[in-house]
């Protein structure tokens, strides 16, 4: 009999459940980022994930975002959709993402360097944001991307409203 | 590492079942048909554990392949190691509440080499050809059971891939090449399409992109985290999983999971005690973080795809362990 794997998209993703034993289901800060980027703002940054100043950040991704930039490597999952994104090599990428400067930082109007290309993924396709490169994402439907980075300026952090709290988690009395 | 195999001290090989004993210290292990015992000392006396042998040699060899991993390795609520970084706590009882408030744990210490060369020898000698530790119990042998038939080294002397950025990037790991890594039977539905990449001329070694999903899907192994992705010290470690975690994960620093597809159960514990702390049930796309004072094991009814996220920054487990880090990762 063959076997379903179950994705999540926005459309379609059920959140697990916590049955807390003893302590609070606040220590597993625990979401689920088709739950998240359903509620967000195109190209918001929500940290999802957050392990000091490592985050894991959910996107809504619709229509084209901002141009993006930073000093260091980032990595993006599409997890639902399809999305292009636009790479330029920055001529001076130390002006616009200093390197002393961590996570993503938003580039001011256009770009300036020459383009390096383009990279189109479909759902469960990972690409490399490299440092020193300014990327921007367009997606004709709404569609979910996950991002490693570093928390930054663009970093959105709502915790309270995107985890499960003892006032809404199926917790066993 | 030829020093330390010659530190390994085994026996001749059991005249009934054909295994070696081996011991690690004070610490003795020994196997039969069916079962592993650890003996060790406490009290005066010795004192016996056994565990069923296909459980055993499947957390040996996470034990192995994880390099003793980040903290704790319980191979169940009795026996495990801890990763010291340079050296290994080798433990009986020490994390279980009730033999250690009854004086009955013991501990002992080894170089890494040593206890490496140590478990590579049980592994060697223990797991008989068919049986495939890496494997869910439907894809591999019941020959791990019974007197001693064989070897396996192709399955426990797997290579670890070493990835700088990401898989796929000009100069560093390779994909899966396909031919010799088919799609795991749990993942035939999984789409197998690339990335489509348009590099402008001289940026070709600049721009990379893979299918994640596609790589995850020919996957020869459960529980075996490969690294994807590379941000300074943090790691993305995703990995395809099914039945059991062969172990008790004990966290030295916060871990994060991010359930990909599928879904998993997760049973959480204290980790010092073994107390039960939670039931978590993830499902695809639910993200949680495994605090720094849990330990955990997971349940895959079905191969599932998981994202395993690590911080590895030198020095963190003091940090936690002084209390200059807080257990939890975020206050809300």
């Amino acid at each position: 009999m063959a076997m379903r794997t179950i994705f999540g998209s926005l459309e379609d993703h059920t959140q697990g459940d916590a049955e807390i034993i003893s302590g609070s289901v606040k220590h597993y800060v625990f979401s689920n980022m088709f739950a998240v980027a359903a509620k967000s703002a195109p190209y918001e940054k929500v940290v999802v994930a957050k392990n000091l100043e490592y985050v894991m950040e959910a996107i809504r991704a619709e229509g084209t975002s901002p141009w993006f930039a930073c000093s260091h490597d980032e990595f993006v999952i599409d997890m639902d959709g399809d999305v292009t994104i636009e790479f330029v090599k920055l001529n001076e990428p130390n002006a616009v993402a200093p390197r002393d400067r961590e996570g993503t930082v938003a580039v001011s109007g256009e770009p300036a360097g020459r383009r390096m290309g383009t990279i189109e993924l479909k759902r469960g396709h990972q690409a490399l944001l490299p440092a020193g490169a300014a990327y921007r994402f367009t997606a004709a439907r709404p569609g979910v991307l996950l991002m490693q980075t570093i928390l930054g300026p663009l970093s959105v952090q709502k915790w309270a409203d995107i985890c499960m709290h003892p006032q809404t988690e199926g917790v066993l009395a | 590492m030829a020093l330390a195999m010659d530190l390994v001290r085994s026996s001749e090989p059991d005249p009934i079942n054909g295994y070696r004993s081996f011991e690690l210290g004070e610490f003795k292990l020994t196997r039969d048909a069916y079962f592993a015992t650890v003996d060790w000392p406490a009290k005066g006396q010795r004192h016996i554990h056994k565990l069923p042998i296909d459980y055993f040699l499947r957390a040996m060899m996470r034990d192995v392949a994880w390099g003793f991993f980040y903290g704790w390795v319980n191979f169940d609520h009795i026996f495990g190691t801890k990763n010291l970084y340079g050296t290994v706590e080798m433990y009986a009882g020490r994390y279980n509440e009730a033999y250690h408030l009854a004086g009955l744990s013991y501990v002992e210490t080894f170089d890494e080499p040593v206890i490496m060369a140590t478990f590579k020898a049980i592994l060697a000698d223990w797991v008989n050809a068919g049986f495939d530790p890496f494997a869910a119990p439907e894809e591999t042998s019941t020959s791990v059971f019974g007197p001693k038939n064989g070897n396996n080294f192709e399955a426990i002397e797997r290579t670890r891939l070493n990835t700088q950025r990401m898989p796929g990037v000009a100069g560093d790991s390779p994909l899966r090449d396909e031919a010799a890594y088919p799609i795991n039977r749990h993942f035939l539905d999984v789409p197998q399409d690339d990335p489509v990449v348009r590099a402008e001329p001289g940026f070709e070694d600049q721009l990379s992109a893979f299918n994640l999903f596609k790589y995850l899907s020919r996957s020869d192994v459960t529980w075996n985290p490969s690294v994807t992705g590379v941000c300074k010290a943090s790691l993305a470690c995703p990995t395809t999983e099914e039945f059991i975690l062969p172990v008790f994960h004990g966290n030295d620093r916060v871990e994060w999971f991010i359930q990909l597809s599928d879904h998993i159960v997760w049973d959480v514990q204290d980790k010092e005690t073994g107390r039960p702390r939670a039931m978590i049930t993830m499902r695809a796309g639910d993200v949680a973080a495994m605090p720094a004072d849990i330990r955990h094991q997971g349940y895959s009814p079905k191969r599932s795809m998981l994202y395993v996220w690590e911080n590895a920054t030198p020095g963190l487990p003091d940090r936690y362990e002084s209390g200059e880090l807080p257990v939890y990762p975020v206050e809300f």
